[in-house]
């Protein structure tokens, strides 16, 4: 169980002047769930992402995981406690192969299980392992090679951070399909920033973050229900006929349906 | 090679990866002078008479052999030798040089190497150039190789060129032209630490219509290391041509990258990139997020960069 008590996180302005990024967040997140953080843009999603992880150290309170305390641990401390991040705006890397890349997450190079990882997030395993993790991939294949990363390892929490970006239609009913087998399949906590109805919906609670702070914890239906569709037999997939990203958007929650 | 101490074969092992006696021709020179030889029916090797040095000579048509020619000093000491190579029409060869030093004394230790080559047309060569130095002697540990290329109508030259910390000052001049759609790739991979010196300068000028190259140059400049790396490309004629230099720099090491490209005429097409930057923390961050130490973390991300 991963607890964020009274934690505030507060960063350097261009000024040198000190600016509060996470205010007061108080949130208790338990084993086997899934829990999406939604929000308006800059209101400290990624912020709380990168506090939980240790990129953004705490200025005040606390983060626990089963009652250790993180805020003192260091970045590769927590991801040996089981904490992973899959970043917004995953890097590439000149030279590095997705092979030795997923070899490193997984703490394996065992062929099938990296090959069962690509595959896991949507693509061609023998296509993709050798190739290098640099300018040769698109945004969207990179996204997935990131995602597969922390699907390689066993962790307690794990956080996604707005997983569907950049990732076509087709593979994202993949990627859905993913979160809901690893929440069927481990005791993870998982924790998923995004903006997207579908995925609002594997959510357990939704959590909503604005201006820093938590403004709501929620369940999926009261949101999308609160929002009034603009076209909701929307035309726009050929392969499904569920409604598309964009015909609608809760101005309250920053969320798009 | 039972003549060869254990610091020879390290030293061998680290610039030409050779573990034991090569397949194909080869010529071995260690203090100075010409230690091991061996020719094959199509590459013949013949000692200078005018000069220190070799004359390697690979007979047209030849396909897939290999010449190893690597130079070791285990010794302080300066040596100046004169390569030229003839790679006759038509032939696929692959040279791999390079020079290991083992400097345990307070005496310099250098080697100068002035190698020509002839690529004649359709021919191909693949050469490998590696420069490594070792010992704990206080003697500088100095290479000052000079390459000039001529790359004949229809033949490609690919030439890689590495040289990863113990050498303490390289000056690297490098000269090529290209005729009649000929083709270069250029790879540099260079790692500096502590207050070595290195300097690169790449010439290559595009000669004849349709020729081709492109230089890639990578480095890592680490505690007060300093490199300078002066990539000159000139288009003559319909050509065309790209270089890229990037490089890491870390501590308070220095790196000057100075990328130079002249179109001489209309058809001539050519690009430079040129960047220098720390290690981006983002790539650190994601590494250490996967259970990496940030020096392991560096260490991978710094691997991948000079592959």
């Amino acid at each position: 169980m991963l607890e964020l008590k009274n934690v505030n996180v507060s960063v350097k302005d261009g000024n040198g002047d000190n600016v509060d990024i996470l205010k007061d967040i108080n949130l208790t997140l338990e084993n086997n769930k899934i829990y999406v953080v939604t929000g308006p843009n800059g209101g400290g999603k990624t912020s709380l992402a990168k506090a939980i992880i240790g990129i953004y150290p705490v200025t005040g309170g606390s983060v626990t995981l089963d009652g250790e305390e993180l805020s003192d641990k260091s970045i590769t401390q927590r991801a040996e406690m089981g904490v992973g991040y899959a970043f917004q705006a995953p890097t590439r890397f000149k030279g590095l192969k997705v092979r030795e890349f997923l070899t490193i997450a997984a703490g394996t190079d065992d062929e099938a299980l990296l090959f069962a990882l690509l595959v896991d997030v949507g693509l061609c395993a023998q296509d993709y392992i050798d190739r290098e993790m640099n300018s040769g991939f698109s945004g969207g294949e990179l996204k997935r090679i990131e995602i597969a990363s922390i699907l390689a390892r066993k962790l307690k929490v794990a956080v996604f951070d707005e997983p569907e970006a950049g990732i076509d239609l087709w593979s994202f009913q993949k990627l859905t399909e993913t979160f809901r087998r690893l929440n069927e399949t481990n005791d993870t906590t998982i924790v998923i920033i995004s903006h997207q109805e579908r995925i609002l919906r594997l959510a357990d609670e939704v959590i909503v973050i604005a201006g820093g702070t938590v403004s709501e914890i929620t369940n999926p239906d009261k949101i999308l229900g609160e929002i009034e569709l603009e076209d909701p037999d929307c035309k726009l997939c050929p392969k499904c006929s569920e409604r598309s990203l964009l015909s609608g958007v809760n101005e309250e929650y920053g969320v798009r349906v | 090679m039972s003549s060869l101490t254990d610091i020879d074969k390290r030293l061998l092992k680290e610039v030409a990866d050779l573990h034991e006696i090569p397949q194909g021709a080869y010529n071995i020179r260690k203090n100075g002078e010409g230690l091991s030889r061996k020719t094959t029916d199509n590459i013949d090797i013949i000692t200078k008479t005018d000069k220190p040095g070799i004359d390697v000579i690979v007979k047209a048509g030849t396909k897939n052999e290999s010449v190893h020619i690597p130079v070791i000093l285990s010794q302080g000491m300066e040596d100046l030798v004169y390569n030229t190579f003839e790679i006759g029409e038509d032939a696929d060869v692959t040279i791999v040089a390079g020079c290991g030093i083992h400097n345990g004394t307070g005496e310099k230790a250098g080697h100068d190497g002035v190698h020509e080559f002839f690529l004649r047309r359709g021919s191909r060569m693949k050469y490998v150039e590696k420069h490594y130095g070792e010992g704990n002697g206080k003697g500088q540990r100095i290479l000052n190789p000079t390459t000039i290329i001529e790359v004949g109508e229809d033949a490609t030259a690919e030439i890689e060129m590495l040289q990863m910390k113990g050498v303490d000052f390289a000056k690297r001049d490098t000269i090529v032209r290209l005729h009649k759609n000929a083709r270069l790739i250029v790879t540099e991979r260079l790692l500096t630490y502590l207050k070595q010196e290195a300097v690169s300068i790449i010439t290559v000028e595009l000669l004849g219509e349709g020729s081709s190259a492109q230089v890639i140059s990578r480095s890592v400049a680490q505690n007060e290391s300093k490199q300078v790396f002066h990539l000159n490309m000139r288009g003559h004629c319909e050509c065309k041509g790209h270089i890229q230099c990037d490089s890491i720099i870390m501590h308070n090491a220095q790196v000057s990258a100075i990328p130079e490209i002249s179109a001489l005429d209309e058809g001539a097409e050519l690009i430079h990139e040129a960047a220098i930057g720390r290690i981006a923390s983002e790539q650190l961050m994601k590494l250490m997020s996967l259970g990496l130490t940030e020096s392991q973390a560096e260490e991978t991300i710094l691997q991948g960069f000079l592959k």
